[in-house]
């Protein structure tokens, strides 16, 4: 068990509690740094690939986790963010702008327009949110079709390669560079991430979760914090999807549905909702289990004989997983993580609702 | 004629919508959560009534299969609320949203499973039939849609605001801990309220399953449906039926006036509008909170 003696104000918002933490994100940062080289040497770089998109999901997870975790405001509609960030992109870079301007500005496009469609729903409560961001997320796709001169529609649209002062970065010429490229786009997201969650906005989106009506007590202004959340949380996204155009290549009115939405949502949950670890976990949980579902698929069939095939699995064993996590483990895996390092750092002080919450009873916000 | 026509099937399309939003604002107003499975609630009840109907699975015959699905979906709600929703009482909505949505994601994994991915449709004794009004015609079914909407709506509006359990049910919503001190067992009511929006959500797979085919991704409609609950003010359930008449409306009419393309956004142009300049709805019933 340690003990962190605090001497100054500035220990409660440090980057790191203490000197180990910091030694243990060092050193993560520096297996990052060096994965490329390992697959270099494998000289397969496929499942690079595979961590890189991880990595860009778990930037777009960021976005949503500023809005649903750190503020609670559910949105079905984080995909349409994607799209506008990663379209806005596509038409910055054709428009002749250089890829260091074209990309901040996509996501601050991508960061207007969600607000601006966000902002009459946001003085209503959560559930309303939900409903208009559904149905943005829904016309997404008919809107990328009758915008065809810019987007392409349903023939879709070729994204262009990066450059950045002459250097060519392309995801499958070069995937070492473009891992790199994500690779800093995520820790300048989490470098801002975690200075907006320590300075005063950060804690009044936490305070605007917990309690809108104590929030206002103190002097929040509601619908200001709900949309720079809302702001920020849009760039964040958008950022990602221009990362994704970059990644995918060629996008159609089809890449952006509602089910990318959903999975957002229900990766932040598994991952836990309320921390940025959380994203990068519901991410991680999301890219093993489809390659897991087919080994076992083709397992099942070399071995045994059986096969398997029904379609829609995938989406249902999600959907199971989803709802067992919401119901057992609300804090997600990240929660599960902070118990069992508890229970060990605490040992055998431990106690079974350490981390439980106070419960909120519903009252109805209409008028009877 | 062309315009009454559209008008009628637009009108018996809207009944439905108006139905499945029923089952939404029927939970909203007694527990203040949202079902985001309610589409996939009709989906399964249309398909368990095919189940014991149609010749190619049971074949009971439709008056033995209707009631039993609508019993089957009834108990199916509240055994859902009984036996998952209950244990997360005193949660976040946030959590219930998300939640009923990968509901909605099973269940439509389990229809397929069980009843494939092809488009069925129900075995009806009234089948084809049609009453003629001058130039106009008018499908059986899509009447029997239009009725029985009607009187379930009527049904449900007297329930929620004159019998005991309907106000038992208001009370619930409107303060839970209240409710408790009061004496009103709060969770069964949430469970009845249940089972009553899955009963709801049968008749109204089973009347869109009548009338048209019928597959397990049809439970998107729900979000068809919620749109017209939002429309038509959130808690308000002649304001349900209104939203989902309005957008069954305005789809056939978009499409064969409008520009192609129209169709498809209209509903949900119709509901950002609804949110960005009456937000609560038209019989609206929020209001801001007061601190």
């Amino acid at each position: 068990m340690r003990f962190v003696f605090k001497t100054s104000y500035d220990a409660d918002i440090n980057w790191f509690k203490h000197k180990t933490q910091a030694f243990w994100y060092f050193l993560l940062f520096g297996l990052m740094m060096a994965i490329p080289l390992y697959f270099h040497f494998l000289s397969d770089p496929y499942l690079l690939g595979e961590i890189t998109s991880v990595m860009i999901f778990a930037i777009a997870a960021m976005g949503l986790m500023l809005l649903t975790g750190h503020t609670g405001l559910p949105s079905l509609g984080h995909a349409t963010f994607m799209a506008l960030g990663c379209y806005m992109n596509v038409i910055y870079l054709n428009a002749g702008l250089p890829w260091l301007l074209a990309f901040p500005l996509a996501g601050l496009t991508a960061g207007f327009v969600g607000t601006l469609i966000a902002l009459p729903v946001l003085r209503l409560h959560g559930v309303y949110l939900a409903l208009a961001t559904l149905a943005m997320s829904i016309l997404t796709g008919d809107f990328i079709v009758l915008l065809e001169p810019w987007t392409g529609g349903i023939s879709g649209l070729a994204v262009p390669d990066i450059s950045i002062f002459g250097l060519e970065i392309n995801k499958y010429a070069n995937p070492y560079l473009f891992y790199y490229l994500v690779l800093v786009v995520a820790l300048l997201i989490i470098m801002a991430y975690r200075n907006i969650l320590r300075a005063p906005m950060g804690r009044s989106f936490t305070a605007v979760r917990d309690s809108e009506i104590s929030a206002q007590a103190m002097g929040i202004n509601l619908t200001m914090t709900k949309s720079s959340s809302f702001f920020l949380s849009a760039t964040t996204a958008g950022l990602a999807g221009a990362l994704f155009g970059h990644s995918a290549g060629y996008v159609t009115n089809e890449t952006f549905d509602v089910v990318m939405s959903i999975t957002l949502l229900m990766m932040i949950v598994i991952g836990g909702l309320g921390f940025i670890h959380g994203a990068f976990f519901g991410a991680i949980v999301f890219g093993i289990i489809p390659v897991a579902i087919a080994n076992g698929r083709s397992l099942l069939q070399t071995s045994f004989g059986i096969n398997v095939h029904i379609p829609g699995l995938e989406n249902g064993l999600f959907a199971v997983i989803l709802i067992a996590f919401i119901l057992f483990e609300p804090m997600g895996l990240y929660g599960r993580w902070l118990k069992v390092r508890t229970y060990f750092e605490l040992f055998p002080f431990y106690r079974k609702d350490m981390f439980r919450r106070q419960k909120s009873y519903l009252k109805t916000e209409r008028v009877q | 004629m062309d315009f009454i026509q559209l008008l009628a099937s637009g009108l018996a399309n809207g009944c439905v919508y108006g139905l499945i939003a029923l089952g939404f604002v029927l939970i909203y107003k007694a527990t203040e959560a949202v079902n985001f499975a309610q589409g996939d609630f009709m989906m399964l009840g249309a398909f368990v009534c095919i189940g014991f109907a149609n010749d190619d699975f049971m074949g009971q015959g439709f008056w033995i299969a209707v009631p039993l699905a609508i019993l089957v979906m009834a108990v199916f709600g509240y055994l859902f609320n009984w036996g998952v929703l209950r244990h997360m009482f005193g949660q976040s909505q946030t959590s219930i949203v998300i939640l009923t949505i990968a509901l909605g994601f099973i269940l439509r994994f389990i229809a397929g499973t069980i009843w494939s991915h092809e488009p069925v449709s129900l075995e009806t004794p009234f089948a084809g039939q049609d009453i003629r009004f001058g130039g106009v015609v008018l499908g059986v079914d899509e009447m029997l849609v239009v009725v029985v909407t009607i009187i379930l709506t009527a049904c449900l509006f007297v329930f929620f605001s004159k019998t005991k359990i309907g106000v038992a049910m208001q009370a619930a919503s409107q303060n839970q801990l209240a409710a408790y001190y009061m004496g009103i067992p709060v969770k069964r009511i949430q469970s009845l309220v249940w089972g009553l929006s899955g009963a709801v959500a049968a008749v109204a797979g089973i009347l869109f399953a009548s009338k048209g085919a019928i597959d397990p991704s049809a439970g998107l409609l729900g979000i068809k449906a919620f749109a017209a609950a939002a429309i038509g003010g959130f808690g308000s359930l002649p304001g349900a039926l209104l939203g989902g008449i309005i957008i069954g409306i305005v789809e056939p009419l978009s499409s064969r006036y409008g520009p192609p393309g129209v169709s498809q956004i209209a509903p949900y142009a119709i509901l950002l509008l609804v949110l960005i300049l009456r937000p609560g709805g038209i019989f609206s019933q929020t209001q801001k909170k007061k601190v």
